[in-house]
């Protein structure tokens, strides 16, 4: 079973870009992609493309060439970025292919995602009363999170404030100014305990990333780096997840996260403790807070303490967010997710520049959850 | 036993919507998986599930304040907004709820609180009654 290698990446800066449609963002990611792979796109055999709500990605054949190139869409909620990466590795490792394509774009209207009951298997009292806001859900889980372990709202201020501070030195971010503590504690409440700076935005965005047998990337003479391991997992029992009228007796413990994470780290062969730098899915300040446990890189109630000293800072002992993460970025469901990829892959290429980690990382963790209760995790080796 | 009589949709399609029995005071009815007894709400309209009354009184497990009005569709509440609470109510021994959180301040919210099942209408055009819990109240010394 060949390894599978990341040889090029590709990204259209996210946030709000009038006149270019979702798709444009995607073509743009690919033609930046295919560039510094330094191979062309009749070179790529296969491609997964992945969109919630711009399009379907197959069409984009059209703007970059009619070579009948196999093009599969993606469609799987807030796991399509990543599931069109583990498709595209997949294919790689099945030794059927050797050189092939995962992009992911979207193209958000402004405000919250207007989310239908039917398209979750709800019955439509539950939309009608105005249950069907995925703000509530992080608010509720971070709520009962913060009464378990001690957390303070203080600590959900400096998750935002990292984040912004980060977004600044990356010029893919949507959000590239600082805020300062006190504005993001005293902005107004959308959904207690949470301000508005606490939460990302639906946005625009697209990224690509080119895979590559090992054997394809020596031919190429490129200097790869490895995607060790790429997961994807659905919920368990007595989990707790967006638009639920119900949980169970105990619930709340058990994720899609801790299994896709757990799958990852073994199929990678090393634990979160080799992980240099870490993008986890930040929807909002407390989903960055319980991921960092959730992925296994703090024990619970450890992260009043790990946000006090610095230590998801661009210089602590485990950065996270490194771009700015969803809080920065804005969360075009497609592209996020691979956005956290090529973030990683920046990184462990050492061209992050002002947010750059220190020391060479070798090692880096993405993670990816949303509705229904999805998860997915990536680790890069280099 | 309880001698609950379920509330048919033919029945009481637009007030109850099958979400409470027609006890007085009202319950809401749960689905009771027939292998596990996992409890779920709302009852899944599924035959490995059977229709069970659940519990009036719980503790709130978790809780949000509903800030702005939510789109419409779906929401269908009134056009004019006040924000509200919603909680997640652990009912003893069966499940924990999605409902709303009525008759408290805000402030006065917290994590563990005694509450009991108080349903209320949504409003505006709407004909639907609502699961939600209010604090129980004090015993009259």
């Amino acid at each position: 079973m060949s390894r599978v290698c990341i040889i090029g990446a590709g990204i259209h800066r996210f946030g709000r870009t009038d006149g270019l449609s979702g798709l444009d963002q995607g073509v743009f990611a690919v033609r930046a992609a295919l560039a510094d792979a330094g191979v062309s796109w009749t070179d790529i055999q296969f491609a997964y493309g992945g969109s919630d709500s711009a399009g379907n990605p197959d069409t984009m054949v059209e703007r970059l060439g009619l070579n009948g190139t196999q093009f599969i869409n993606v469609k799987n909620g807030c796991a399509t970025g990543g599931s069109a990466l583990f498709s595209a590795q997949m294919a790689i490792k099945s030794g059927e292919f050797d050189l092939g394509l995962a992009v992911g774009f979207d193209k958000h209207p402004r405000g919250a995602f207007d989310a239908k009951p039917a398209e979750y298997n709800l019955p439509e009292w539950y939309g009608d009363a105005g249950f069907m806001v995925t703000t509530q859900f992080f608010a509720a889980k971070i709520m009962r999170y913060m009464h378990l372990y001690g957390i303070s709202r203080r600590t959900l201020g400096m998750v935002a404030e990292k984040a912004f501070m980060n977004g600044v030195h990356a010029p893919h971010a949507w959000r590239r100014e600082p805020v300062a503590l006190d504005t993001i504690l005293d902005a107004p409440m959308v959904s207690d305990p949470f301000t508005k700076y606490m939460f990302c935005s639906p946005g625009e965005g697209g990224v690509a990333l080119v895979l590559a047998s090992e054997k394809k990337a020596r031919e190429l003479g490129v200097k790869p780096i490895y995607l060790a391991a790429a997961t994807m997992r659905t919920r368990p029992p007595a989990s707790f997840e967006v638009f639920a009228p119900s949980i169970d007796i105990g619930g709340g413990t058990a994720t899609a996260t801790r299994l896709a994470s757990a799958a990852a780290f073994e199929i990678a062969g090393i634990g979160p403790q080799d992980i240099d730098v870490a993008q986890l899915q930040d929807t909002e300040a407390g989903a960055e807070i319980m991921h960092m446990a959730e992925n296994g890189f703090c024990n619970d109630g450890d992260q009043e303490t790990w946000l006090a000293e610095g230590r998801t800072r661009i210089n602590g002992q485990l950065p996270v967010n490194t771009d700015g993460g969803c809080l920065a970025c804005g969360e075009p469901i497609g592209a996020s997710g691979l956005r956290q990829v090529y973030e990683n892959i920046v990184q462990l290429r050492g061209s992050g520049e002002g947010r750059q980690v220190p020391d060479s990382p070798r090692t880096a963790y993405s993670h990816v959850y949303g509705a229904p209760g999805v998860s997915a995790v990536t680790i890069l080796k280099r | 036993m309880p001698s609950t009589r379920i509330v048919r949709e033919s029945l009481k399609p637009a007030m109850h919507n099958s979400l409470f029995t027609d006890d007085d005071p009202v319950r809401l009815i749960g689905g009771r998986h027939r292998e596990s007894g996992r409890i779920v709400f709302p009852c899944p309209a599924d035959a490995a599930y059977e229709a069970v009354p659940l519990g009036r009184k719980g503790q709130l497990w978790s809780y949000t304040v509903q800030r702005f009005r939510p789109k419409s569709p779906p929401y269908a509440g009134p056009e004019a907004f006040e924000p509200w609470a919603i909680a997640y109510v652990e009912l003893p021994g069966e499940v924990i709820v999605e409902a709303w959180l009525t008759d408290v301040a805000f402030e006065d919210i917290h994590i563990g609180m005694e509450l009991e099942l108080s349903p209320q209408p949504l409003g505006g055009n709407s004909s639907l009654i609502v699961p939600a819990f209010a604090p129980v109240k004090a015993l009259a010394a």
